[in-house]
């Protein structure tokens, strides 16, 4: 590299070349801002419509949702976190043993898992005809009531964020050079000190970002404290929404819940963003480094217990759903017209609902590096920020309230419920985004940063571009993020709760349904089949993200 | 193809008062390359050989100033408008294609090939000396290898200038020698212009008839390459080439200035 350094860094274009991507991704914008512009206009029609209404509902059992929505969140973070520290440190402890790498693919398979089946699987598991309610009953001295309300909710909740933050954490710990652990194992370093010196402050970086995203989670969990929580008692703001609109059609109330949910969710997210949270989540597989450590016996047994513990925790319900799964009269729910089409709707909408969710991504991720392309070195303009952040606008918005947004605006239109393909194609897409983005966005810039001068020169550009060079290298991860937000769609049970209808079925609405009507072994056997198909995409998005493609 | 598709026509390129400036140390060129010769640009880091071969190629727009190539301004024109091809010191072949069809993007940037280009195509690759090797992908080749497709893409593409980027600037002496003789065989087959930006005296040296030295951001001088290295370039040249000129200035000070 003599001398190369003029152009480091730097890629060079005329700006000329540069409308149809920038068009794009102002197409993607505007779509977004439809989706989230007509939810508000929604509620902003609704409120001032019905002022006095929504005023009133601010009342004190609105007062006791936001506590218990607030409450729940701190308890499942306090649960998922703390333990998850020590967790990822004993496993980071023992770089190698057998069934360290599977045991770490099984923390990943919750992020995979539909929420509404996990909640079966633990129902299935500590319920009140869980396989664990005899012993329970035994040990009390009682009838064992089951997880429902606070302690169910909770459970979900670390069911899905311990593995989460275990892995987060577990990545922090391995960015600690392998230099430190020579020297420590050098300087003969028990295990006690090299937690307070090595390891804890690497994991206290690490803590308000996982602590945030684990907050984040579980104060905007709908299906779990839906399926879990009981009665008015454990209810959250999105809940509450839900049960306002689908049961109570209280539009007032439903539209100070939302406002509450919007107030609540957009300072959690700033404050997060002020901690340098990564509100999004990963999936990447940490791989062990070499290692210099010294474990003595009880550490190793106390690692080893902690360990198992943990595991059995994640296990056990998915072992619940597969178990329940296969006690289902499987061969009579394959033959139920119902379940067939709602089958074959999920996969419509869950289909629709990813290529437009990598359709947008794409667009954004193409405006947004062409843009920046061409600014050279002035400030970054609104469309560039709007093109950079504008998904995260669905991390401030759940679906819920968006859904309720449209819900509250069409209902005067006519049957809401005959738009719902509409709604769950275009609200799933937008809630995939951020995830989608992370598989495309660093595969664009870097085959930009390649390809950017090479298609300026020989004057590829527009359909040929597309065709010849972003394709190509932009093939699995757009396949990555397809088939992650197929999964994320499949699974949802947000938008359809409240626009699901006899006319429109997913598999989720039906296994809500059938959970309802206390058809348990019909909701396990369609748990099992979600289930399986999820993590069949979201293993499928994992291993196309992991072949990248070599380059020149 | 194209009025500049005439073979042996290299045509002058002339930058005249042009300015530019990346945000700080603004660069100003005047400078004029004759036609049809070999033209090495040489300097200190930062001193804005590559800016101005981009301002050429078109990658960049001056603030003020007009780019003449062949007599037109052409800074209203993209850079594959441009009657000129770039060869970079990396990025210069697409990883997911061919040989082949990295040559091939240099006749249709859509890859619709007629008969007669393929035929060019093979005939670009034989005189690269890549017969053979047409359905290989680039990482399949040696870093030299990967240069004589570039060069091959340039020889279909056929335009009367030819831009180099320190584009051996990686490879080892032997080879970057090979690849500086095919340059000047081409050279003396099309006889385009070329502009060939290179931190080496000795490539210099090798092939370029005229040479110009910038400094800080502008044209400090130009001449014959002979003059040059015959002592007759300015002192800034000198400490630039340091002891290889054979003066008495010391290697430090040369160093100190990169």
């Amino acid at each position: 590299m003599a001398g190369g350094d003029e152009q480091i860094g730097r890629v060079v274009t005329p700006a000329q070349t540069m409308d149809s991507r920038v068009s794009a991704g102002i197409i993607a914008l505007a779509a977004i801002t439809l989706l989230i512009g007509g939810a508000f206009a929604g509620l902003l029609v609704e409120g001032a419509h019905d002022f006095s209404g929504a005023w009133g509902a601010f009342d004190p059992y609105l007062l006791r949702v936001v506590r218990f929505t607030l409450w729940q969140a701190i308890l499942s973070t306090l649960l998922s976190v703390v333990p998850a520290l020590f967790v990822a440190r004993a496993l980071s402890r023992h770089p190698r043993f057998f069934g360290r790498a599977f045991i770490l693919q099984l923390f990943a398979v919750p992020l995979a898992l539909p929420a509404i089946v996990a909640a079966l699987g633990i129902l299935a598991l500590y319920g009140r005809a869980g396989y664990f309610a005899g012993l329970f009953s035994a040990v009390g001295g009682q009838d064992w009531p089951g997880i429902y309300g606070l302690s169910g909710i909770l459970v979900a909740h670390v069911f899905f964020n311990l593995p989460l933050a275990t892995r987060l954490f577990l990545e922090a710990l391995q960015t600690i050079p392998a230099d430190q652990w020579r020297l420590a194992s050098q300087l003969g370093m028990a295990a006690r000190p090299a937690f307070r010196l090595i390891e804890w402050p690497t994991l206290r970086a690490a803590l308000p970002g996982v602590a945030g995203l684990v907050f984040m989670l579980c104060i905007t969990s709908f299906t779990i404290v839906l399926t879990l929580g009981g009665g008015p008692a454990a209810t959250t703001l999105e809940v509450g929404i839900y049960q306002a609109l689908r049961f109570d059609f209280d539009p007032a109330r439903a539209v100070a819940l939302t406002l509450l949910q919007i107030g609540l969710t957009f300072i959690v997210v700033l404050a997060l963003t002020r901690l340098g949270a990564n509100v999004v989540g990963d999936t990447n597989l940490p791989v062990a480094p070499r290692r210099y450590l010294s474990v003595n016996g009880t550490e190793t047994t106390l690692n080893a217990a902690l360990i198992v513990l943990a595991l059995l925790f994640v296990v056990g319900p998915m072992a619940a759903t597969v178990l329940a799964g296969l006690g289902a009269d499987l061969g009579r729910l394959a033959g139920e017209a119902t379940v067939r089409q709602a089958t074959l709707t999920s996969a419509v909408l869950a289909f629709l609902s990813a290529l437009l969710s990598v359709m947008l991504s794409l667009a954004l991720t193409m405006a947004r590096r062409a843009l920046a392309l061409n600014r050279r070195a002035g400030p970054r303009t609104l469309l560039e920020h709007a093109t950079d952040t504008g998904a995260g606008f669905v991390l401030v918005v759940p679906p819920i309230v968006i859904g309720a947004g449209w819900f509250l605006l069409l209902r005067h239109a006519g049957d809401v419920f005959a738009i719902a393909p509409v709604m769950v194609v275009t609200v799933n897409s937008v809630m995939a985004m951020p995830f989608a983005l992370r598989a495309i966005r660093p595969a664009y810039d870097a085959a930009s940063e390649r390809h950017e001068r090479l298609c300026a020169q020989l004057g590829i550009s527009g359909w040929a571009r597309l065709r010849l060079v972003d394709w190509p290298s932009l093939r699995r991860p757009l396949a990555t993020a397809f088939a992650f937000a197929m999964a994320l769609s499949l699974g949802d049970l947000g938008v359809i709760a409240l626009f699901g209808s006899d006319s429109v079925q997913t598999l989720p609405y039906l296994l809500l349904a059938r959970m309802g009507s206390y058809r348990t072994q019909d909701a396990a056997g369609l748990a099992l089949l979600l289930g399986l198909v999820c993590l069949a995409l979201v293993l499928a998005a994992d291993w196309l993200g992991r072949h990248k493609v070599r380059n020149v | 193809m194209s009025e500049w598709a005439m073979r042996g026509k290299g045509v002058p390129v002339r930058l005249e008062k042009v300015s530019f400036s990346y945000g700080e140390a603004p660069l100003t060129f005047d400078v004029a390359f004759a036609a049809a010769e070999i033209t090495a640009i040489m300097g200190p880091s930062g001193s804005g050989k590559s800016t101005l071969l981009n301002l050429v190629a078109g990658f960049e727009t001056p603030q003020s100033g007009r780019v003449l190539i062949g007599g037109a301004d052409v800074g209203a024109d993209p850079p594959s408008a441009r009657p000129v091809s770039m060869v970079f010191q990396e990025n210069n072949l697409f990883g997911h294609l061919s040989v082949e069809q990295n040559v091939g993007l240099g006749r249709s940037a859509s890859l619709r090939l007629t008969e007669a280009d393929r035929i060019a195509i093979a005939e670009a690759l034989e005189r690269t000396g890549l017969s053979g090797k047409e359905r290989r992908l680039p990482r399949e080749l040696s870093g030299g290898e990967r240069q004589r497709v570039a060069l091959a893409r340039v020889l279909v593409r056929d335009r009367p200038v030819l831009l180099l980027d320190e584009p051996f600037a990686s490879l080892g002496p032997a080879l970057r020698d090979d690849m500086l003789d095919l340059v000047a065989g081409v050279h003396a087959e099309r006889g385009m212009t070329v502009l060939f930006v290179t931190h080496q005296p000795e490539d210099a040296r090798r092939i370029g008839q005229n040479l110009v030295f910038l400094n800080n951001g502008t044209v400090a001088a130009t001449g014959s390459a002979d003059d040059f290295f015959a002592g007759a370039g300015p002192e800034a040249f000198r400490r630039y080439i340091g002891a290889s000129a054979g003066n008495a200035v010391s290697r430090d000070i040369a160093r100190k200035r990169t």
